[in-house]
């Protein structure tokens, strides 16, 4: 197939969000979702099972919050398995591939969402502090794109979907080394789509404002006035993007990094 | 005959590149990768697939030289006889 016999994309056949499309993409096939215990990453796991697909909910600790998205997942009638994890450690990002690959089938799906805070001033700011950050919020992602993209690339069909922030985009003082692996997360986006793109594999990024999370918590309200919606977003605001990007309406979307944020970054 | 030999190799690469889009009567021993629009992604799916058909790991530096089909086909062949 060469130039003018490009395949026609996955928008042009009709598909849209139509079923027989994500049916096709999540049969034998699952979704991991990373850091879904709570907040984005467990809104996103509920909607994804919403639409057939067959989650793996990652957690590196909190069993309980995982096992509880699990729970509400199956009793809506979806699939879900919880898969416990760090995925900071390349070890455990391979034991938690072997496991869905064993027992649902390749990750079609990924969904870099397991992220931390650990906020100073540069001026300030430790050795480990800015490790941890930078390990967990981007090197995680590194390494679960790395391990998911051959079966996705010989699959010829993939969704990989960063969470990063509007503080990768703009400054926030106090959080240089979150900015610094959100800008990363960012621009490895962008590049891991241009590698992969002719595989109908998609790597997108999206960048949430001020959510309200477990994460934020301590986020003060003065916040609120800077931004245009005068609100802040909820995590199923954020989910219902990433929902929308791993369809295969979404096809023709890749590298693009969307703001969740109302207005924040306009 | 065994597909392990010259011959054998060298029907399994060009089958294999013929996977990433190239017409098979383009590919030819004489074809250039960049011809085929065979890029490094495509490369790497080779490596996958000969890992797999004859037990043999490729790393990306054995096609550094690489430029043609054959050349492609005479660094697997070395590597799997």
């Amino acid at each position: 197939m060469r130039g003018s016999d490009l395949p026609q994309s996955e928008g042009e056949k009709g598909g849209g969000v139509g079923a027989k499309g994500l049916t096709e993409a999540s049969e034998g096939g699952c979704a991991l979702v990373t850091g879904a215990s709570r907040g984005i990453g467990a809104e996103t796991a509920r909607l994804l099972a919403q639409d057939g697909w067959t989650v793996g909910v990652n957690c590196r600790a909190d069993t309980d919050g995982a096992g509880e998205v699990v729970r509400q997942i199956t009793e809506a009638g979806g699939k879900a398995l919880m898969v416990k994890g760090d995925v900071s450690e390349s070890s455990d990002v391979d034991s938690i591939f072997e496991q869905l690959e064993q027992s649902v089938g390749p990750v079609r799906v990924l969904v870099n969402n397991a992220g931390t805070r650990d906020d100073m001033l540069a001026i300030s700011l430790g050795d480990d502090a800015w490790l941890k950050v930078i390990e967990t919020n981007l090197s995680a992602a590194f390494r679960t794109t790395r391990r998911a993209l051959m079966p996705m690339v010989r699959g010829r069909w993939g969704r990989i979907v960063n969470v990063a922030s509007i503080v990768g985009m703009r400054a926030n003082p106090g959080q240089a080394n979150y900015a610094a692996s959100k800008a990363g997360l960012i621009g490895f986006t962008k590049t891991v789509a241009a590698e992969v793109a002719r595989r109908n594999v998609t790597v997108n990024a999206v960048a949430p404002g001020f959510i309200r999370t477990a994460m934020t918590s301590d986020v003060g309200e003065e916040l609120l006035r800077a931004i245009p919606a005068r609100r802040a977003g909820a995590p199923g605001d954020v989910a219902a993007c990433i929902r929308f990007l791993v369809t295969p309406a979404a096809g023709y979307i890749t590298g693009a990094t969307i703001p969740i944020d109302g207005g924040l970054s306009a | 005959m065994s597909s392990n030999n010259h011959e054998g190799v060298q029907k399994f690469v060009f089958d294999s590149i013929a996977i990433f889009g190239p017409e098979p009567e383009e590919i030819s021993r004489e074809a250039t990768l960049e011809s085929l629009d065979v890029d490094s992604l495509d490369l790497v799916e080779l490596g996958q697939l000969v890992e797999e058909k004859y037990g043999v790991r490729l790393q990306p530096q054995d096609f550094e030289d690489v430029s043609t089909v054959g050349d492609a086909v005479d660094v697997i062949a070395t590597k799997v006889q």
